[in-house]
């Protein structure tokens, strides 16, 4: 008997939530839904927490993901309000899609670093040795940016690439990279600079070949139209810029 | 065996079970059919004679196969371990069994890191004193997936167990049989529904098996590139293709599925 009532008192409280959950998700004014890139996940967290300090009740909620995820997941009619892409192709796809308000603008710049295990195990000194089959490699899929961006670097270094796994995207990269997994793997520059206590970066000259644009907008649909304003004003503001370079990305 | 086929009981279908049960078909059968509405049934054949999407495919049976296998070999002992020993602390055991089954898949594959990979707690040693990689590898795939989907097997396996008379296993003991003969000759016919039952659902968990693969193996294109991982990585650029991949897996999975209940299960009703 008893059991039964501490059983019926756990579903009760495991689906409530989950019903207020489902009906506050058409946001109240006072939230502010971001879809941003999955390599925005510090720089956002970051200026979210300060937007919520500087406009009292109001929240922002977070979503990371690849940035062709979040686009198709836009496009979908997911509920956002602001989309921040890691590159300007996925932008396009929601400007084609649902579309945004205004024309998208660029925040921020990241570039390819590669990202060693801390010590350097498998002394890698630059793009060549990606080419060596003793090294393990971990890339990103050519699906994603960063895969893309992979395949620039590559072909302005002439080298052919030997990878052993080709990552659903730079975070999962940068995971084989931090556990040791892989000798080196091709990330951004912002992804070093977040895991510096177990990554260390190399520098290599054809990352220029393969600069990234990341733009930022307000969808044309967003339920609150005017926290997501506010919020990229936010981003584009000196603070913003500040927090972005901080983390390794530079001005557009 | 011979099997006894059950007439219902009774002459008119209570609509307490009959309205949750249709509710419950349409709940898992509607999602799939917009699957199928979706798809664009032209590009099928196409895409079954890519080179990348038959490979994919191979993978993923030979993989889910091998990681069926290993289930079967290890989950049935596991689960007869739960049910008939009188082990203690087999109530917390039968717990943690279970676990991988709420792990996130992600979260299996990093722990599969953390013990198997290349600085492992095993793993370092694995690689240090044979010189064995399983990461990135086409037994990395295997290893993923038996993780992920032996719960399956050993819960329906123990299950059965525990639902299955032990006076016959008693009476084969009485008249002298060995506890390895009375598993082979008593315990296993009697529990094979279950087994049959348990290697199916683990072998469709592992067959679609993702997050601890792509985790614990990666993703290279004809080493460990299964159907799950070529789905989602064409859902990046091509629904369409993405859609097309998973009703090709899906075939062949239900292909698979019903030339063996043909062939081994003998058609139950």
């Amino acid at each position: 008997m008893s059991r039964t009532r501490v059983l019926a008192a756990v579903l009760v409280a495991t689906l409530f939530p989950a019903a207020c959950g489902s009906a506050g998700t058409a946001p109240a004014a006072s939230a502010v839904t971001v879809f941003a890139a999955a390599s925005l996940t510090g720089t956002f967290t970051e200026l979210g927490e300060d937007f919520e300090a500087a406009n009292p009740g109001t929240r922002v909620v977070l979503n990371f993901g690849g940035s062709s995820a979040l686009a198709q997941q836009i496009d979908r009619g997911a509920p956002a309000d602001v989309f921040a892409a890691a590159a300007p192709v996925n932008m396009q796809q929601v400007v084609d899609g649902v579309g945004t308000a205004g024309t998208p603008t660029t925040f921020a710049r990241n570039r390819l670093q590669i990202a060693v295990p801390r010590g350097n195990p498998g002394g890698i000194t630059g793009l060549a040795d990606f080419g060596n089959a003793d090294a393990t490699i971990a890339l990103c899929a050519e699906q994603v940016p960063c895969g893309a961006a992979a395949e620039k670097v590559f072909e302005a270094a002439g080298v052919t690439p030997r990878a052993d796994t080709l990552e659903q995207d730079v975070k999962a990269v940068l995971t084989k990279v931090r556990l040791g997994e892989v000798d080196a793997g091709l990330v951004y520059r912002t992804d070093v600079a977040a895991a510096d206590a177990e990554v260390e970066g190399v520098e290599f000259p054809q990352a220029d070949q393969a600069v990234n644009d990341y733009p930022v907008a307000v969808l044309a649909d967003a339920p609150n139209a005017a926290g997501a304003r506010a919020f990229v004003d936010h981003v584009l503001s000196g603070r913003g810029r500040a927090v972005l370079a901080d983390a390794g990305f530079t001005a557009p | 065996m011979n099997r006894v086929r059950r007439r219902a009981v009774g002459g008119r279908l209570p609509v307490v079970l009959v309205l949750p049960a249709l509710v419950g078909l349409a709940f898992l059968l509607v999602p799939l059919a917009g699957l199928l509405v979706r798809t664009p049934w032209g590009a099928v054949p196409g895409q079954l004679v890519r080179a990348e999407v038959g490979q994919a495919l191979r993978l993923s049976l030979v993989c889910a196969s091998l990681a069926t296998v290993i289930c079967l070999l290890l989950g049935v002992p596991l689960a007869w371990l739960l049910a008939r020993s009188d082990l203690p602390g087999r109530g917390v055991l039968r717990a943690l069994v279970t676990v991988p089954l709420v792990l996130p898949p992600v979260v299996g594959g990093v722990a599969l890191l953390f013990v198997l990979g290349r600085r492992g707690l095993v793993g370092q040693y694995l690689d240090a004193w044979f010189g064995i990689s399983l990461p990135f590898t086409t037994a990395g795939v295997v290893l993923a997936e038996a993780f992920v989907a032996m719960p399956f097997l050993v819960v329906s396996v123990e299950g059965a167990l525990r639902a299955a008379d032990p006076r016959y296993e008693e009476a084969a003991a009485t008249l002298g049989a060995s506890r390895w003969l009375i598993f082979r000759r008593v315990t296993l016919p009697t529990i094979a529904p279950g087994v049959v039952a348990g290697t199916v659902l683990c072998w469709a968990r592992a067959l679609g098996e993702f997050g601890a693969t792509i985790t614990f193996a990666g993703n290279f294109p004809g080493r460990t590139t299964t159907m799950p991982l070529a789905v989602y990585l064409a859902l990046e650029t091509d629904p369409d293709a993405a859609v097309v991949l998973s009703v090709v897996l899906l075939l062949v999975s239900v292909a698979v599925l019903v030339g063996l209940r043909d062939r081994w299960i003998g058609g139950a009703p």
